[in-house]
C-alpha cells in the first residue's frame, strides 16, 4: 500500500494551509485517517489511561451493530416474502416494483424459507435507505466541514448507520433525505459537529420523519414491505384493540419476537441481535451498563406496577413487563441509542438516573399514551434534554459533600 | 383526588406553559444562562403562580363571572385590567414579605421577581384558568402545577444552555438564535406528552 501512502503524501502540500485547494483540507484529512492511522503524535505531557479515540469508539459501535444489520436484511425480506409466496411471481414482481424487476433477475423467488431470497429482498430495500442516508448526510457533514473549517467525524458513520434501521422498510427514499438533513444540520452541525450537540442525531432525525410525515412511519401498514398489504407490530396492535382483549391482540409468540421474526422497522426488530451487540460494547468499554441497566430496571419496574392495574379500554395495560423487552425497538434503543456518549448524561452517578427516567418514560408513553404506540425514541429524546440537569445536580451533590468533608 | 391529580400532571407536562404553549418566552429565553438562577426565577414563578392563579379565580368566579353578582351583568371586560392588577399587587408583597423575612432568597431573585409581573406565562395560567372555568381547588393545583411545568422547563434549558458552552455555533446563530433552535428541538421531546388524555 506504500503507492497509496505516496499519492497521499504527495497531494499534502496542496491541502495543506496556503495550497490551491486549501478549502477541502477536511476531505484529505477524512480520506488520509480513514485509510491509516493519523501521523499526528502529542508534544506535551500527555495523560493517557487508555487508547481509546474517537475513531475506534464509532468504529466499535458499527462493529456491535453487525448482528442488527444482519437482521435488517434478512428479516426485512423475509416479512415481506411470507405474504409475497401467496401471490402469484408476476404480481409479487409489479408489486415490489423496479425492486421487483432487479429482484427476478438477480435470481429471487418470493420463497422466505430460502436465505438468499430473503436477504436480496431485504437488501434492496436496507442498502437504498442506507446508501441516501450517508449520501445526503455525508454531503452536508462534508459541507459543513469545509466551510466551518473543523474535521469530519466518524461520528457520521454511526448516525448514518442508526438511522436507517430505526426507519420502516416501506419508507419513500426522499423522506429519508429530508430526515438524515435535518439530524445533521439542526441536530448536531449547528452546534458545531460531534461532541458538542445534546440531541441524539439520528433519533433527531427518526422524529423530525415521525411528526412531519406520520403516514409513512407509523400506522399498520409500512411495518412489511409489500404494497397494500398491513401487518400491525405488537404494540400498534394492542394499541387499537378494541375492549378488553388483553394480551389476545397479539399474534406473534415471545420467542418470535425475541430472535425479531415480526414485522417492525429494519433494524429493530430482534432483541437478541441487540444482546450481542449490547455484549460488544460494555465489553469494550463503549457503552455505559449503568445507562443500560438503568432503562431496563426503570422500564420493568413501571411496567410491573401498570400491570397489575386490570383496564377495560387500554390493551396495552396487559402487556407484562418481560414482554415491554422484546417488543418494539426497546432492547435497540437501549443498546444503540440511550448510551450515545454525546448527548447521555456524562457523570456515572447521573447513568443511573439518566437510564431509569428513560425507562419510565418509555412505558409511560407506551402504555399512557394512546397517540404514540411506541415510546422508547421520544422517551430517549426526553432523557437528552435532562442530561445536563441531572449532571448539573450530581456534580453540585458531590461538591456540597466534599465541602461537608473538608469543613469536618 | 384523582382528577387532581391528572389536572396536576396534565399542567406539568402535556400543557407545558413554556414548551407546549411558548409563553413566558421573555424570560424563558433570557435568564437561562446557568442552572442556579434559572431555579431561583422557576422557584419564584411557582410561588407567584400558584398564589395568583387561586386568587384570580375567586375574582372571576365571585365579581366578574356573568351572573356572580346579579344576573345578566357581565363584568368580563374589566377581566384583563383585573387579573394584572391582581398579580402586580402579588408580585408586590410578595417582594416586600422576602425582603424583610428572607433577604438571602430576595437578594439571589434580584430583578426577576419584579419581571415576573409582565411575564405572559402568569397572565397565561390565569386566562387558561378562566377560559375552562376552573373552580377554587382545580385553580390551586393548576397554579401550582403550570407554575412546575414551566420552571422545569427553564431549568432544563439552563442545563442545556450550560452545556453549549462548549459548542461551536456559527457566528450567525450564536446567542438567541441557537437557543431559539434548542428551545425547539426541547419542544420535540415534551412532544411524547401530546396526546395524553388524562
Amino acid at each position: 500500500m506504500k503507492i497509496l501512502r505516496r499519492l497521499l503524501d504527495s497531494q499534502h502540500s496542496k491541502f495543506a494551509k496556503g495550497g490551491k485547494l486549501e478549502k477541502f483540507y477536511p476531505l484529505y484529512e477524512a480520506t488520509d485517517t480513514f485509510l491509516y492511522t493519523p501521523g499526528e503524535v502529542t508534544t506535551n505531557a500527555s495523560h493517557v489511561r487508555d487508547g481509546m479515540d474517537l475513531k475506534r469508539i464509532m468504529s466499535m459501535v458499527i462493529v456491535a451493530l453487525i448482528p442488527c444489520i444482519a437482521m435488517a436484511f434478512w428479516n426485512t425480506g423475509y416479512q415481506a416474502n411470507l405474504q409475497l409466496s401467496e401471490m402469484s411471481f408476476e404480481d409479487a414482481v409489479a408489486n415490489q416494483g423496479w425492486r421487483g424487476d432487479l429482484f427476478a433477475s438477480l435470481g429471487g423467488t418470493f420463497d422466505a424459507n430460502s436465505l438468499w431470497s430473503n436477504v436480496l429482498l431485504g437488501g434492496l430495500y436496507f442498502l437504498p435507505a442506507y446508501i441516501v442516508t450517508m449520501t445526503v448526510g455525508g454531503l452536508w457533514e462534508v459541507l459543513f466541514a469545509t466551510v466551518r473549517k473543523h474535521e469530519v467525524n466518524e461520528g457520521f458513520l454511526v448516525t448514518g448507520m442508526l438511522f436507517p434501521l430505526t426507519l420502516p422498510p416501506s419508507i419513500p427514499l426522499w423522506q429519508v433525505a429530508l430526515g438524515i438533513s435535518f439530524g445533521v444540520v439542526i441536530g448536531k452541525e449547528i452546534f458545531g459537529g460531534t461532541g458538542r450537540n445534546f440531541l441524539n442525531p439520528a433519533l433527531t432525525a427518526r422524529a423530525f420523519l415521525y411528526f412531519a410525515y406520520p403516514g409513512q412511519i407509523s400506522g399498520e401498514s409500512v411495518w412489511t414491505a409489500v404494497d397494500g398489504m398491513s401487518s400491525a407490530t405488537a404494540l400498534t396492535a394492542l394499541g387499537t384493540a378494541p375492549g378488553p382483549v388483553g394480551m389476545g391482540a397479539v399474534d406473534v409468540t415471545w420467542w418470535d419476537s425475541f430472535l425479531g421474526t415480526i414485522p417492525g422497522s429494519m433494524g429493530e426488530t430482534s432483541t437478541l441481535a441487540c444482546l450481542i451487540g449490547a455484549a460488544i460494547l460494555i465489553a469494550t468499554g463503549i457503552g455505559s451498563w449503568r445507562i443500560m441497566s438503568g432503562v431496563v430496571i426503570g422500564a420493568m419496574g413501571l411496567a410491573t406496577l401498570l400491570w397489575g392495574i386490570p383496564s377495560d379500554t387500554n390493551a396495552v395495560f396487559a402487556l407484562p413487563a418481560y414482554w415491554h423487552l422484546v417488543v418494539g425497538g426497546f432492547a435497540f434503543g437501549t443498546v444503540f441509542m440511550a448510551t450515545d456518549p454525546v448527548s447521555a448524561s456524562m457523570t456515572e452517578t447521573g447513568k443511573w438516573f439518566y437510564g431509569i427516567l428513560i425507562g419510565l418514560m418509555t412505558i409511560l408513553i407506551r402504555v399512557i399514551n394512546p397517540a404514540f404506540p411506541e415510546g422508547i425514541m421520544l422517551a430517549i429524546l426526553f432523557g437528552n434534554v435532562f442530561a445536563p440537569v441531572i449532571d448539573y445536580l450530581v456534580v453540585q451533590a458531590n461538591v456540597k459533600r466534599r465541602m461537608a468533608r473538608n469543613a469536618a | 383526588m384523582e382528577h387532581y391529580l391528572s389536572l396536576f400532571v396534565k399542567s406539568i407536562f402535556v400543557e407545558n406553559l413554556a414548551l407546549a404553549f411558548f409563553l413566558g418566552m421573555c424570560t424563558f429565553l433570557a435568564v437561562s444562562k446557568n442552572v442556579k438562577t434559572a431555579f431561583g426565577l422557576g422557584l419564584a414563578v411557582v410561588v407567584i403562580q400558584s398564589i395568583t392563579v387561586p386568587m384570580n379565580n375567586v375574582i372571576y368566579q365571585n365579581i366578574l363571572k356573568e351572573g356572580a353578582i346579579i344576573s345578566n351583568f357581565g363584568l368580563e371586560y374589566l377581566g384583563l385590567i383585573c387579573y394584572i392588577g391582581t398579580i402586580a399587587a402579588m408580585v408586590q408583597i410578595l417582594e416586600m414579605t422576602l425582603d424583610r423575612f428572607f433577604p438571602a432568597l430576595y437578594n439571589s431573585l434580584g430583578i426577576f421577581l419584579p419581571l415576573i409581573t409582565v411575564n405572559c406565562a402568569i397572565l397565561g395560567g390565569t386566562l387558561f384558568m378562566v377560559e375552562r372555568d376552573y373552580n377554587l381547588p382545580e385553580s390551586l393545583v393548576y397554579g401550582f402545577g403550570s407554575g412546575v411545568g414551566w420552571a422545569l422547563a427553564i431549568v432544563a434549558l439552563a442545563g442545556i444552555r450550560e452545556k453549549m458552552k462548549y459548542s461551536d455555533v456559527p457566528d450567525g446563530l450564536k446567542g438567541l438564535g441557537i437557543t431559539f433552535i434548542t428551545v425547539g428541538l426541547m419542544a420535540l421531546a415534551f412532544m411524547s406528552f401530546s396526546g395524553i388524555k388524562l
